[in-house]
C-alpha cells in the first residue's frame, strides 16, 4: 500500500475516531444515572426524537413528490427549483433560522397574517423546531429519492402503463416500490440531520426546556454550566445515532446508499 | 389493401408516421383478429418504434391508428388514447417482470389495474398462471424464475388483462437455445389460441417463420416486404432478407433469355414475365462447384476466387468472389476433393431453372397517407 496514501488515512481516521474516544473515557460513568435525571435529558431527548420524527414525516409526504416533480418532469425553471431546493444543504443553519424568523416570526412577511388572521404565533414554539429542522433536513431527503427516480428503470413504468395502470396507480405501485431502499435512506438521513439541528432551531425556536430545547442545544448549555451533564447528553445522542445506523444498515443503507 | 379496411375493419390498422428524432417510420399496414403478424428487420429499423407507438407509449407523428375500428391515435385530430387505456397486451423484451412482486401479483397486476377488485384480480391471475402452466410459481420472486418461465409469466401477465391485441417484443432472444425451442412450440400455441391481431418483433428468421404467419421486413423505417413466410422466404426482397433466409440475391435488368447483374456478369434465366429491373434468388445448395470450366450448355458458368470458409454442421459454406459473388455450401468431403483454401480459383455453375426471377419493386411499399395530416 503506497504510503503518500496511507498515512493521510490514519490521520483522518484518528482525527474522526479521537474526539468520539475521549467522550467515552471521560465520560462520568458513575454518576451517569443522577446526571441524567438532573438534567431531565429525557425531556429534551423526548423533544428531539418526536420534532426530528415529525420532520421526516412532512419531508416525505411534500418531498418526495418534490423529488418525483425534479426528477421526472421538464418543465421550466426547473434547474433554478434544484438549486433553491439544494441551498439550505449549504446554508448556514443559523442563516435559514434568520430567514424562518423573518418569514413566519410575529412580524414577519407571513407570520404577521398567521398572527392577525388566525392568532398562530409560530417562533419560539414546538412547532417552529419542527419547520426549523424541516427546512434543514428535507433537502437530504429530496436529493435521495430525485437521484433514486432518475436512474430507476422507466421500463417497469412502461410496462405498467401497457397493463392498464394510471399515472399515480403507476407512482404507487410501480415507482415508490422500486426506490424504496433510497426512501428508507433518504429518511435516515433527513432523521439524522434533523436530529442533529441546532442553529436553525435555537435561532427560530429558541431553548426553552421541555417546548424548545432540544438534546443538541441541552449539551450546548450544559457545557456552559455542567461539562459532565454535557458528556453524558452527549453519550446520549451517540448511542441514538449508533442505534439507528445499526438497525437500518442491513436491511436498507446498503442497497440504496445515497449518491 | 389498407383503405377497404380503414374504419369498418376489425384488428389493427396503421396508416402512420412515427418520428423519433431525427428517426422516421412509415408504415402502412393492417393485421387483421388471428393473425400473427412476423415484424423482421435489422436494429435501427424501426421495430420497436411500431410497438411503441401500437401501444400508447409514444404518439404518431402523422396519420392514425385504428384497433377494431376504434380511433386509438390520430395525429391529424390529436386523439390519443393514452397506454393505461389500450387493450394492448405488451411482452416486453427482458419482460420487465416487476422485481418487487410476486409471479400472482405481476400477472394479477393488469386485471386490478383494470378496474377488478383484489379479490377478482387474483383470480384471474391463478386462472391464467395455471393455464400456462405456472401455478406452482405463483408465490416466487420473478428473480427466482428461469428464463422460460419468466417469459410465460410475462405472457400471462399480458393476457391476464384481456388485451385485444398482442405485441411482442423479440420474446424469445433471452432464453439459451435450447428453452427456445420449447418455449417457441409453446408460444405458437398460444398465440393460436389468442383471437386478437398480434405482432410479433423479432430478429431472429426462425422465430418469424415458425411463429408468424404473415411476415412484415422493415428496414430504414420503410417496409421493404410484406407476405407469408413462404413467399418472403423464396423471393427475398432486399439484401438483408436474402442474407436472413440464407439466399443469394441479385439485382439486374433483363435483356432477353438473360438478365445482365448489376455487379457484374448475367444469367440465363428460366422463362419469366418480367421486364426491366427484376431480382435473381439462388440456392447456396443449388450451385455446384469445380476446378475445371465445365462444358454444358444451359447453364450458368462462370469463375471464381475463394475468400472464405465456414463449417455449418454438415456443410462448408464458401465465400466466393467473382461475378457475380456467391455463398455456396458444399460438402466437408467436397473441399478436401478440391483442395479449396483462400485464394483457390474455381468454377461455378447454376441452372437456369434453380434460378428464381422476380419483379424486384417492392411487393408492398409504404402506402400514400391520408390527406388531413398535421
Amino acid at each position: 500500500m503506497p504510503v503518500p496514501l496511507l498515512a493521510p488515512a490514519l490521520v483522518s481516521v484518528a482525527f474522526l475516531v479521537l474526539p468520539l474516544a475521549g467522550l467515552i473515557v471521560r465520560a462520568p460513568w458513575g454518576d451517569l444515572g443522577s446526571i441524567l435525571q438532573g438534567w431531565d435529558a429525557s425531556q429534551a431527548l423526548r423533544l428531539s426524537l418526536w420534532t426530528s420524527t415529525v420532520a421526516t414525516g412532512v419531508s416525505l409526504v411534500v418531498g418526495v413528490p418534490l423529488a418525483w416533480v425534479l426528477a421526472r418532469t421538464d418543465c421550466p425553471g426547473l434547474r433554478f427549483l434544484r438549486a433553491l431546493v439544494t441551498l439550505p444543504l449549504v446554508l448556514p443553519p443559523v442563516v435559514g433560522g434568520v430567514a424562518l424568523l423573518l418569514a413566519f416570526g410575529r412580524n414577519g412577511f407571513v407570520g404577521r397574517y398567521l398572527d392577525q388572521w388566525f392568532g398562530i404565533t409560530i417562533p419560539f414554539s414546538p412547532a417552529a423546531v419542527v419547520m426549523a429542522e424541516t427546512f434543514v433536513a428535507m433537502p437530504f431527503l429530496i436529493i435521495t429519492v430525485e437521484g433514486a427516480l432518475r436512474s430507476a428503470d422507466l421500463g417497469f413504468e412502461e410496462a405498467a402503463s401497457t397493463l392498464g395502470a394510471g399515472r399515480m396507480t403507476v407512482f404507487r405501485r410501480i415507482t415508490v416500490p422500486l426506490v424504496a431502499p433510497s426512501l428508507v435512506a433518504g429518511a435516515v438521513l433527513c432523521w439524522a440531520r434533523a436530529l442533529g439541528e441546532f442553529g436553525a432551531t435555537i435561532t427560530f425556536a429558541g431553548s426553552f426546556p421541555g417546548r424548545t430545547q432540544t438534546m443538541p442545544i441541552a449539551v450546548y448549555y450544559a457545557l456552559e454550566t455542567d461539562p459532565d451533564a454535557a458528556i453524558v447528553l452527549s453519550l446520549v445522542l451517540l448511542v441514538v445515532s449508533i442505534t439507528v445506523l445499526v438497525t437500518l444498515r442491513d436491511r436498507w443503507l446498503r442497497g440504496g446508499s445515497p449518491p | 389493401m389498407t383503405s377497404e379496411v380503414i374504419g369498418v375493419g376489425q384488428g389493427l390498422v396503421i396508416d402512420a408516421e412515427m418520428t423519433r428524432g431525427e428517426f422516421t417510420l412509415r408504415v402502412d399496414l393492417s393485421v387483421p383478429p388471428g393473425e400473427v403478424l412476423g415484424v423482421l428487420g435489422p436494429n435501427g429499423s424501426g421495430k420497436s418504434t411500431l410497438l411503441s407507438a401500437v401501444a400508447g407509449l409514444m404518439p404518431v407523428s402523422r396519420g392514425r391508428i385504428l384497433l377494431d375500428g376504434q380511433v386509438v391515435d390520430d395525429a391529424a385530430t390529436g386523439e390519443f388514447l393514452e397506454a393505461a387505456q389500450r387493450p394492448v397486451g405488451f411482452v416486453f423484451q427482458n419482460y420487465r417482470l416487476f422485481p418487487h412482486m410476486s409471479v400472482l401479483d405481476n400477472v394479477a397486476f393488469s386485471p386490478r389495474a383494470r378496474g377488478g377488485s383484489r379479490h377478482e384480480a387474483r383470480a384471474t391471475a391463478s386462472h391464467w398462471l395455471s393455464r400456462l402452466g405456472l401455478a406452482p410459481f405463483a408465490s416466487r420472486r420473478p428473480a427466482d424464475l428461469s428464463g422460460g418461465q419468466a417469459q410465460r409469466v410475462a405472457l400471462a401477465r399480458a393476457l391476464a388483462g384481456r388485451p385485444a391485441l398482442l405485441l411482442l417484443d423479440e420474446p424469445l432472444s433471452a432464453l439459451d437455445a435450447r428453452t427456445r425451442l420449447d418455449v417457441q412450440t409453446e408460444l405458437r400455441r398460444h398465440l393460436s389460441d389468442f383471437g386478437g391481431p398480434c405482432l410479433l418483433v423479432t430478429h431472429d428468421p426462425l422465430d418469424a417463420l415458425v411463429l408468424a404467419d404473415r411476415l412484415l421486413v422493415l428496414e430504414d423505417g420503410r417496409i421493404v416486404q410484406d407476405g407469408t413466410p413462404a413467399a418472403v422466404a423464396r423471393r427475398p426482397a432486399t439484401e438483408y432478407v436474402a442474407k436472413l433466409v440464407g439466399l443469394n440475391l441479385y439485382a439486374g435488368n433483363v435483356e432477353g433469355a438473360k438478365v445482365r447483374l448489376r455487379g457484374g456478369g448475367s444469367f440465363v434465366v428460366p422463362d419469366h414475365n418480367q421486364h426491366g429491373e427484376v431480382l435473381v434468388a439462388l440456392r447456396p445448395s443449388a450451385v455446384i462447384v469445380s476446378t475445371d470450366q465445365p462444358h454444358t450448355s444451359a447453364r450458368n458458368s462462370w469463375p471464381a476466387v475463394v475468400v472464405g470458409l465456414t463449417l455449418l454442421t454438415d456443410r462448408v459454406r464458401i465465400d466466393l468472389d467473382g461475378e457475380p459473388s456467391a455463398l455456396v455450401d458444399v460438402t466437408p468431403s467436397a473441399v478436401s476433393e478440391l483442395q479449396l483454401t483462400a485464394g483457390s480459383k474455381v468454377w461455378l455453375t447454376a441452372k437456369a431453372t434453380d434460378l428464381e426471377v422476380y419483379g424486384a419493386d417492392v411487393p408492398t411499399g409504404p402506402g400514400s397517407l391520408p390527406s388531413h395530416d398535421r
